[in-house]
């Protein structure tokens, strides 16, 4: 079979491109917040929400609770936790988000060590840290939950975008002139959990933030305006899922990981493509 | 009816009362500089007056038709905006947003608006350039053409001139002294400039250590705050 038609035979299981689907939309959104996130010095949280999340599904199953009702809503809480305390500058964030990043993890796997159901604890393990091959295993309903949430980031985002590029230039600005940065803030918040809670299931817990930063950071090198770099760092989140997922199924590599391979290796060439721009 | 009035303002930082007692006002066409040295209160009293920060106690209460978001605001840069992308257009239009209604996008007006702004402080010819690439004195201007897209009558600037060259840092006044004297823009400036804010200003407003001094400048170079600074008072 030459590559085309493997890709064709492929493509004409349903669980593909149930894959391609969600796997493109998250990143999609990943990637619009991940702008904002890095640019307020944000992009911290995103890692530390999703180790949070990796602690919450461990509680979940020891409590024998669908992992996403009782994820979603502690990684939402956690992360209006921690916008708060960015927001006072008697607590360090970046120690907070250390503290509670690494806490989450270590309980995380205490649970999941204590409370085993499961022979294969390390198995389990790498499966929510680094993802497995769920996103090839996605149920009709979780496609449609994926394009919702989608939908609606997306929608969001356009509405609100000159207003969220005032928060995100000048809150102090934005604020003085009658836009509400703190609602701004905590929507942005909410929404990267939600966001990090379902593309867990994608390229797992650690490997989600790559799915944020990176698409945002590559743009930034070469763009000099805020829609050309959303503009880029959005169609590279495409770009990247897209060839991510279809490398992993030609090549039986691991999806997440490959995922971020792809945005690793598009980050060094815009890196060395805004060194040309420059010189 | 004055612009702005403060009556027996008190503010407060982090519990601790910082000013207590303030009272001033403001009219059309003033230009006001606050001075006092770093910690006195002079940017807490600005977020008052902004209201992004209600007074302990007192009232701040705004006259002339003026509402909190038609004033034009240039704070200080924050780390964050050092390296960020963005075009000199962008930022400019972001000052239209104050305008009121929501609606997602810009509007014919309000693009106009900030061609016109970008015109008067001469930065429409780098319209498109990044910020970030900026000189400090046109990042400031980008920021001031900004403020004005939002300002109908009132301007307040924290420290327009700080970290910019002797050059830049005089041309940010000239900027301001057109504002108030040609477009009648009242100007509310914080600075801990003294000299320059004598030169400038109409009145001048001193907090931090009492007396509290508020008058015009001829006043405040008679009083007994400014022999105090100036070390005159001493000398008699």
């Amino acid at each position: 079979m030459s590559i085309f038609e493997t890709i064709a035979y492929y493509f004409s299981f349903d669980f593909v491109r149930y894959a391609f689907i969600a796997g493109v939309l998250v990143s999609l959104c990943a990637a619009l917040l991940g702008v904002s996130l890095v640019l307020k010095r944000y992009s911290m949280i995103g890692d530390g929400l999703s180790h949070v999340a990796f602690g919450a599904i461990a509680i979940a199953a020891v409590l024998d609770i669908a992992p996403i009702y009782f994820t979603l809503p502690v990684t939402i809480f956690v992360a209006i936790i921690l916008l708060r305390m960015g927001q006072n500058s008697k607590i360090k964030g970046d120690a907070a988000i250390a503290m509670l990043s690494v806490g989450a993890l270590a309980l995380g796997y205490l649970l999941m060590n204590v409370f085993s159901t499961n022979a294969n604890i390390s198995g389990d393990v790498c499966t929510t840290l680094f993802g497995s091959t769920s996103i090839l295993t996605l149920s009709k309903q979780d496609v449609y939950t994926c394009i919702i949430l989608a939908a609606v980031v997306i929608l969001a985002y356009i509405l609100f975008y000159n207003r969220l590029f005032s928060v995100t230039f000048d809150e102090n600005f934005a604020s003085a002139t009658g836009t509400h940065s703190a609602v701004y803030n905590l929507a942005l918040a909410v929404i990267t959990a939600v966001v990090i809670v379902i593309a867990m299931n994608l390229v797992g817990a650690l490997l989600i933030s790559a799915l944020i930063i990176f698409p945002a950071l590559s743009a930034m090198r070469v763009f000099r305006s805020f829609r050309s770099v959303t503009v880029c760092s959005a169609v590279i989140a495409v770009v990247c899922s897209l060839s991510g997922i279809l490398i992993s199924i030609i090549c039986d590599t691991p999806v997440g990981a490959t995922i971020v391979a792809a945005d690793i290796a598009v980050f060094a060439v815009f890196a060395i493509a805004g060194k040309f721009k420059k010189a | 009816m004055a612009l702005i009035s403060c009556k027996s303002v008190s503010l407060a930082y982090e519990g601790n009362t910082i000013v207590k007692d303030l009272d001033f006002t403001v009219n059309s066409g003033d230009y006001l500089c606050i001075v006092g040295e770093n910690g006195s209160g002079k940017s807490t009293l600005m977020k008052a007056l902004l209201g992004l920060k209600p007074p302990s106690s007192g009232k701040i209460s705004f006259g002339e038709g003026l509402h909190k978001k038609n004033i034009g605001y240039l704070p200080q840069q924050t780390a964050v905006q050092r390296d960020f992308p963005a075009s000199v257009k962008e930022i400019v239009l972001s000052g239209c947003l104050a305008k009121g209604k929501f609606s997602p996008f810009y509007s014919k007006n309000d693009k106009q608006t900030a061609k016109d702004n970008m015109k008067k402080l001469g930065i429409d010819s780098i319209a498109d350039k990044c910020y970030r690439e900026l000189s400090g004195g046109q990042q400031q201007r980008t920021l001031l053409a900004r403020a004005l897209c939002a300002a109908e009558k009132l301007i307040i600037l924290d420290e327009p001139a700080t970290g910019l060259d002797p050059v830049a840092a005089a041309e940010m006044y000239d900027i301001v002294r057109m504002l108030n004297k040609n477009d009648n823009m009242t100007v509310i400036m914080v600075s801990h400039d003294i000299e320059h804010a004598l030169s400038e200003a109409s009145h001048i407003l001193h907090i931090g250590n009492t007396p509290l001094f508020f008058g015009t400048k001829q006043e405040y170079l008679n009083s007994d705050a400014y022999k105090q600074l100036s070390g005159k008072g001493e000398a008699q």
